[in-house]
């Protein structure tokens, strides 16, 4: 029953429920798997902690931007009304701080905005096309109402045969290999893992 | 802890009864079924009353081209503002749209932050009427200015002039401030719609769907990988929209505050206009959900519960408006100024009096129905209570900027404005548009967020035994809850 595995992307379950791919998760997290994720119609609760994950880095790239625009403000008012055209308006000084805070505040948030989501298309490599996972025709789904296991074939522990084995012990339903080539997949559901 | 005769069993059972929560999704519907109940709206043909609908609104909004190509070929002059009223209709019309938008970010990030779970089913279409209100919006100032073509002079652009913009005004303040609103409003709506889209993508049957879908869908695949950053990302967004949202309607209220006009020289102008703004957004919110949810039968998506929800928001926004008004009438008084006492007796029994009363009426009178449950519970009640405000909130707007201008410092300086068909057909576009575009998004975008509400269903609970939803945990919680009962 071995593939040739050149092109073998993974193994993907189907569970049952939210709370069945918990489970999984949290199995597979603690056999020491890397390459392996998780696809639900919405976020699971506790499922970042079942997968190790740490907090999200995409504050980071908030923060960035946030400072990037309180500073693009701060330079863009005093430059423009302090030394490059002061001008005299009802008295008031060239520059002052009440007057400049909604500008400050605004640029902030638009730049922090800005940051944010460019964190997140950069941390979770999107837009992208087209993904293996997608080979597999029960995988629409994922946006509908079920919830997968994919094990890759790049995780050093990852073997056809036990992986196989692992995912129908731990209550995957489907198991199916996925192959980075559309052409290659084969039909979804084997004999020996239909359930 | 648990009692043992029957009549605290009964007790019990009626505390347990009362202390459960209203399911948010009724009738215990699984997740395809919400999957399939929110895409087939964009699936099905477009049923006969959209395309009617569809081509009398966008009929109407022909009509901003059409005024707009009129004003500017002929003269800014086609509006009936002169000297001392130069701000109206156009300025009315700016404060009301902007407005009304904000009870969308008021939906999708602050009750958000606040972990209000009955948000979820109408954030999407509450954030839409955002982005089209705000559109509407900013018509009207971008062509007060006179010379619109001079437009980009409000951008800090290096020009022939040599002259930077005025930083220290409120109305370069309220630039910035209307276009960061506009542009972060947008973000978090796409971005809440990214997992929809890759629904609908997922259930195209057609090439052309599923290429559009699928491109805006960003390649989108339910991974925790993503949901663990996307999580967090919506969670920033709501938390610097919430003072954004805030920050937007005190900027524009600024830009009467810091004059020294009597009538809107008022400290009270910010948090008044924030609490007018989500009272009439929350209105207008009804206005479009009400009839939607009728003909697309979601009265398990949106529940009465969700009505009755935002009925009581709209109660209390209401009471914070009319103590506003009535505080601006004591300031007015206290403060011995002569000309506040004046512009505010002149706001009530002067020329526009039927301007202030009606405002009276539908902002403070009205909404004071909602203390009554039945008024709150019937849809179509509520659809009626809830035009009052939506037409009040203009009036409010036009009471505060017309009456306080009208009658300038010196007698020889009063005035009265009316409206010219120019005013009235331009603002009568902008409402055309602005259903105009909600009919599009009704058509071609899912109205409800359809991953948020998977989430809030018992099934989305990892806890929970299976599809049926029973939880581990409700017998301990209520036994619980009914032992403080008994105590």
């Amino acid at each position: 029953m071995s593939q040739p595995t050149s092109s073998l992307f993974g193994l993907g379950a189907e569970f049952s429920s939210a709370g069945a791919l918990l489970e999984a998760a949290k199995k597979i997290h603690s056999l020491g798997f890397r390459k392996w994720d998780v696809y639900s119609p919405f976020p699971i609760h506790g499922m970042d902690h079942a997968m190790g994950f740490k907090r999200s880095r995409v504050s980071l790239f908030s923060l960035i931007g946030g400072c990037t625009g309180l500073s693009v403000a701060f330079i863009l008012i005093y430059y423009t009304s302090a030394i490059n055209y002061p001008l005299i308006v009802q008295g008031k000084p060239y520059f002052a701080l009440e007057p400049s805070l909604p500008i400050f505040f605004e640029l902030t948030i638009l730049l922090t905005a800005f940051g944010t989501v460019l964190g997140l298309l950069l941390l979770t490599l999107l837009p992208r096309l087209h993904h293996p996972v997608f080979n597999w025709d029960r995988f629409q789904r994922a946006t509908d109402d079920g919830f997968f296991l994919v094990l890759e074939s790049t995780d050093p522990r990852f073997d056809t045969t036990f992986s196989r084995q692992l995912l129908q012990g731990i209550g995957g339903l489907h198991i199916t290999e996925i192959f980075q080539d559309p052409e290659e997949s084969p039909n979804p559901v084997r004999p020996e893992t239909s359930s | 802890m648990r009692a043992d005769n029957p009549s605290s069993q009964a007790a019990f059972a009626q505390a347990s009864a009362y202390l459960e929560r209203q399911p948010l999704v009724s009738n215990h519907r699984p997740l395809s079924w919400i999957t399939q109940h929110v895409c087939q709206i964009v699936e099905e043909r477009a049923p006969k009353w959209w395309w009617i609908l569809t081509i009398v609104f966008g009929g109407m909004a022909t009509l901003v081209p059409a005024m707009l190509t009129y004003l500017v070929s002929t003269g800014v002059g086609v509006w009936g503002l002169n000297v001392p009223v130069c701000w109206a209709w156009d300025i009315t019309n700016f404060v009301f749209w902007i407005g009304i938008g904000h009870a969308g970010t008021l939906i999708s990030a602050i009750l958000f932050l606040t972990r209000q779970k009955w948000r979820t089913s109408i954030n999407r279409s509450a954030e839409a009427m955002t982005i089209f209100a705000v559109i509407c919006a900013g018509i009207f100032p971008a062509f007060h200015v006179g010379r619109v073509w001079m437009a980009w002079f409000l951008a800090p652009i290096p020009n022939a002039n040599a002259i930077w913009q005025n930083f220290r005004s409120p109305l370069l303040w309220d630039v910035f401030a209307v276009s960061t609103y506009f542009t972060v409003s947008l973000i978090f709506w796409y971005l809440g719609l990214i997992p929809d889209l890759a629904s609908l993508r997922d259930r195209a049957t057609t090439r052309l769907r599923q290429m559009v879908y699928g491109l805006l869908a960003l390649g989108w695949r339910g991974s925790n990988r993503h949901w663990t950053h996307y999580e967090k990302t919506y969670l920033i967004l709501a938390g610097i929209s919430t003072p954004l949202v805030l920050s937007v309607h005190s900027v524009v209220s600024f830009d009467f505050a810091t004059s020294i006009v009597p009538g809107w020289h008022t400290t009270i102008f910010p948090p008044y206009f924030v609490a007018g703004a989500i009272f009439g957004g929350f209105a207008m919110v009804l206005t479009l959900l009400i009839p939607f949810r009728e003909i697309y039968h979601l009265h398990d998506l949106v529940t009465d519960k969700h009505i009755d929800n935002m009925c009581k928001i709209i109660l209390l926004t209401g009471s914070l408006v009319g103590y506003a008004y009535s505080m601006e009438f004591f300031i007015a008084w206290y403060s011995g100024n002569p000309f506040e006492i004046y512009a505010f007796t002149n706001r009530a029994f002067g020329p526009y009096w039927w301007a202030y009363w009606a405002m009276i009426t539908c902002n403070v009178a009205a909404p004071q129905l909602f203390w009554f449950k039945y008024c709150r519970q019937n849809p179509w009640v509520v659809l009626a209570i809830v035009m009052f405000p939506n037409t009040g909130m203009w009036f409010e707007r036009f009471v505060i900027i017309v009456t306080s201008i009208h009658r300038d410092f010196l007698p020889s300086s009063w005035g009265y404005f009316s409206p010219t068909w120019v005013d009235i057909t331009l603002f009568i576009g902008t409402i055309g548009l602005f259903v105009f575009l909600f009919l599009l998004f009704v058509r071609f975008l899912p109205i409800i967020n359809m991953f948020e509400v998977k989430g809030i269903t018992p099934q989305a609970d990892p806890h929970t035994d299976d599809a049926n939803g029973t939880h581990h945990h409700s017998p301990s919680t209520y036994s619980h809850g009914a032992s403080q009962v008994h105590a």
